[in-house]
């Protein structure tokens, strides 16, 4: 079966831009992927693509050009880019199409999302009461963390102070200021014990990707990255997820570690191959987690990780290498293509002041998100 | 008209003494749930009962919503007023974590593992006076 190849990158900045709408972002984005592959719109088969807050994906067509192609919208939460990338791989191995672009965006008011409980099949007491902040469920569920594989709160800063140092040599990136342990530290509480830089924000931004098969990657770009498995998993019963009244007696392995396990699986590889990692970090508690949710380290070793510099762009494995969701905020249906965007530059060896040394062959990236659904990408060249 | 009514019904056993929060069990394979369903999340049976969960428990995770949440919250405070409160997961006696708003508000009163039980708190009144009850959880006096 053909292989599938990443040929073209392009990303519109994340943070706030008043001057352009979110698809307005998208197109930006496409365009860029497109240049970057040396070809134009008319040759793509189809288009996968996906918006929370930003409209319907394919009315990027009107800014791009009615071609008539396929175009697919996917909303499938956090997971959005990752499904979409997915369709976009099952399209061409499955030999239907040759060549085609996967398109992400978002424009979020700012502040925390606000989300209904009758959208998630709850009654409405249980937003009354306060229990319906998604903060509260990530500050619970590292609470626990900590206290079962003994985290400590240096270890929270660390990852923190790492995001906004990436960051700051990032120039898409949202926060482009690198904080100090003290700042950070010190910063006002929000849902004890994660603090307000510790949370990545709504945001906006476009990211998107132009594929084809990979015996034909080289007509443009002498550069390809091979997408060699793109899956994405959801929750089974007793995984600890957001906006749960109650939960099961028995913890049950998050939808990141089923994902994880099977992009091993297709990809023919282990965690012990990957140069260069995406993890979503939605907020600190959540980058600690999913090293290990993944394969990367054993529960409880993040602790000496951080403190020992493993995941820092010159460290063993760089996790996040350009601030992630800390520095570039959660534009949503843009934010799982932003991983890809930046493992396939460090894989091309173009990702400039913040290039990992180490001539990294295998990247991964992986999402998670409400509710309680994952997408891990393996990546290589 | 009653002074208190529930804010949502069959969420726990009230007025009483020692309240107890009301969920299902699953008759096909015993598991439980909070709020009751009508069918099971663990193996899709559509035959549950309800039962007790029980008026304690212990404290499993917990955190603290230090800001007034924006809608969908609801109550009679304003930001002036507003007090911070502790948010958690408790453990019943029959395995399941229930979350609950619960009474300590500060990291010193909080730990996991802490004995907690239920107690029965106003959230706010409607429009014909009447105080709108629902649960949560604070430390158990020490017997
Ligand atoms: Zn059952």
């Amino acid at each position: 079966m053909t292989e599938v190849a990443i040929v073209g990158l392009g990303i519109h900045p994340f943070g706030r831009s008043p001057e352009l709408t979110g698809l307005e972002q998208g197109a930006v984005a496409a365009r860029a992927a497109l240049a970057d592959a040396g070809t134009d719109f008319k040759a793509m088969q189809f288009a996968f693509g996906g918006s929370q807050d930003g409209g319907n994906a394919d009315s990027l067509v009107n800014l791009l050009g009615l071609t008539g192609l396929q175009f697919t919208n996917i909303w499938n939460g956090c997971a959005t880019g990752g499904s979409s990338l997915n369709a976009a791989y099952s399209a061409i191995r499955s030999g239907q199409y040759d060549m085609g672009l996967v398109v992400g965006f978002d424009k979020h008011a700012r502040g925390a999302f606000n989300p209904q409980p009758r959208d998630w099949g709850l009654d409405d007491w249980y937003g009354e009461t306060g229990l319906m902040l998604t903060t509260q469920y990530f500050a619970m569920k590292i609470q626990r963390y900590m206290h079962d594989h003994g985290i400590s709160r240096d270890t929270l800063v660390r990852v923190a102070e790492k995001a906004f140092r990436n960051g700051s040599i990032t120039p898409t990136a949202w926060r482009q200021t690198a904080l100090s342990w003290e700042e950070i530290e010190h910063a006002p509480m929000v849902s004890e014990p994660l603090n307000k830089y510790m949370f990545c924000s709504p945001a906006e931004g476009g990211c998107a990707l132009v594929l084809c098969r990979a015996d034909m990657a080289q007509q443009f770009t002498s550069r390809p990255v091979l997408l060699k498995s793109a899956v994405v998993r959801s929750r089974h019963y007793g995984s600890f997820e957001v906006f749960s009244p109650s939960q099961a007696p028995t913890v049950a392995p998050s939808p990141t570690v089923t994902a994880s396990q099977a992009a091993f699986e297709f990809a023919g590889i282990g965690p012990e191959d990957v140069d260069v990692a995406q993890l979503q970090d939605t907020e600190v508690g959540a980058e600690i987690m999913h090293m290990a949710e993944n394969g990367f380290c054993a529960h409880g070793d993040q602790e000496h990780w951080l403190r020992e510099g493993v995941t820092e762009i010159n460290g063993r494995l760089p996790v996040n290498t350009d601030g992630g969701c800390l520095a570039n905020g959660e534009p949503v249906g843009a934010s799982g293509l932003r991983q890809v965007y930046e493992i396939c530059h460090q894989l091309r060896g173009s990702a400039g002041a913040r290039q990992v040394p180490n001539n990294p062959k295998v990247g991964y990236t992986h999402v998670y998100g409400a509710p309680g659904i994952s997408g891990v990408n393996i990546l290589a060249v | 008209m009653a002074d208190q009514l529930p804010l949502h019904p069959g969420l726990f056993s009230w007025p009483s003494k020692r309240p107890e929060l009301l969920g299902s069990r699953c008759l096909e394979c015993g598991e439980h749930a909070f709020p009751s369903q009508d069918s099971c999340r663990a193996c899709g049976s559509e035959q549950t009962e309800i039962v007790g969960l029980g008026h304690s428990g212990t404290l499993w995770t917990w955190t603290v919503q230090s800001f007034m949440p924006k809608s969908p919250y609801l109550t009679d405070e304003t930001p002036e007023t507003f007090r911070p409160y502790g948010v958690g997961y408790v453990e019943l006696p029959c395995g399941l974590k229930v979350e609950s708003r619960l009474r300590e508000n500060s990291p010193d009163s909080l730990a996991i593992g802490l004995d907690m039980e239920l107690e029965i708190i106003p959230v706010r009144c409607n429009d014909e006076g009447t105080q709108l009850m629902t649960f949560q959880f604070c430390a158990a006096e020490v017997s």
